[in-house]
């Protein structure tokens, strides 16, 4: 069947975005949109934040900061480093952000972005991906999970050390 | 922690039924694939109808197949149709209210919340998808 023959079911729109959406390194130009997005998720809007994650990832060296497109507009990001030998971890690869507009959600996009730091990471020679997550929050735990990932051997611990 | 037969043989029939959908199989045929009692089975498959994952075709041909939603419906969704792992114990007792007793309630209730948000996140599809990551890590038979 050809790709313009395609009903318009969710699984041909999945198709089409997919087909159509661009992975590329983040540009100074795209954070206005990253911190909009990030603040509708989350509820607070971190221009330091970003910036300084620009900064510090931006240029590929310290990590990787990957944006999508979809028909040259923005739909998502994704940030991630490689960490080596926190407690005896031989280096792998960390994702600590990631967010997808709501209009491109269940499109694939956050799999495209997900897939494309992992290819950066094997690159590296990086065997391993890792993510720290709230335990409420469903939806990007449900989405790691639909990508494979699961409970690894390390475990997340705090401690309250305001008086 | 250890979920009940009931819980588990739904378990097996949901992701048995919903690995092919579109296939027909009875209590029979599920019970002797995973060796488990086809009479418990038939009364877990009817909670299942009751809670709309599951439709039953009588007559030949027939049987049951999963209508559920793959994406939407949790491995938590399942193991709730059978109990009720959100609620602390029943059984209270006057050592809980001690310091040490307390303090231990609170561990139990970290692990709990674990296993509640490791549940929900795991869709039917996500289980079917990635279930043979599992296997991978198995260790590989000898003979």
């Amino acid at each position: 069947m050809k790709k313009d023959k395609l009903p318009n079911t969710a699984e041909s729109k999945l198709f089409k975005a997919e087909e159509n959406t661009l992975i590329r390194d983040a540009v100074q130009n795209d954070l206005t949109e990253i911190i909009k997005l990030d603040a509708q998720n989350t509820g607070i809007e971190k221009n330091d934040y970003w910036q300084a994650a620009f900064e510090r990832f931006g240029n590929g060296e310290s990590g990787f900061f990957l944006v999508a497109e979809t028909e040259h507009h923005f739909c998502g990001y994704i940030l991630g480093e490689v960490r080596a030998w926190e407690f005896g971890s031989p280096p792998c690869g960390w994702v600590f952000a990631l967010g997808v507009h709501n209009e491109a959600r269940e499109m694939g996009v956050g799999s495209k972005l997900f897939d494309s730091i992992c290819l950066h990471f094997k690159e590296t020679g990086i065997e391993k991906v890792r993510t720290m997550l709230a335990r409420s929050d469903h939806l990007n735990m449900s989405f790691f999970r639909s990508q494979g990932m699961r409970g690894g051997p390390f475990i997340q611990l705090e401690k309250n050390v305001a008086d | 922690m250890k979920l009940n037969k009931a819980t588990r043989f739904a378990l097996f029939s949901i992701l048995e039924l919903a690995s092919t959908p579109e296939r027909h199989l009875s209590a029979t045929e599920i019970a002797n694939k995973y060796d488990i009692s086809s009479h418990h089975l038939v009364k877990v498959l009817h909670s299942l109808v009751r809670a709309r994952l599951v439709g039953s075709v009588r007559g030949a041909g027939g049987g049951y197949r999963f209508i559920g939603n793959t994406k939407r419906i949790t491995l938590l969704d399942i193991v709730e149709i059978f109990e009720d792992i959100r609620q602390p114990p029943v059984e209270h007792e006057a050592a809980d209210e001690t310091e040490i007793g307390q303090a231990l309630s609170q561990i139990m209730l970290e692990i709990d919340e674990i296993t509640i948000a490791t549940l929900n996140s795991i869709s039917i599809e996500t289980f079917l998808k990635t279930m043979h990551y599992y296997q991978e890590e198995l260790p590989q038979s000898t003979s």
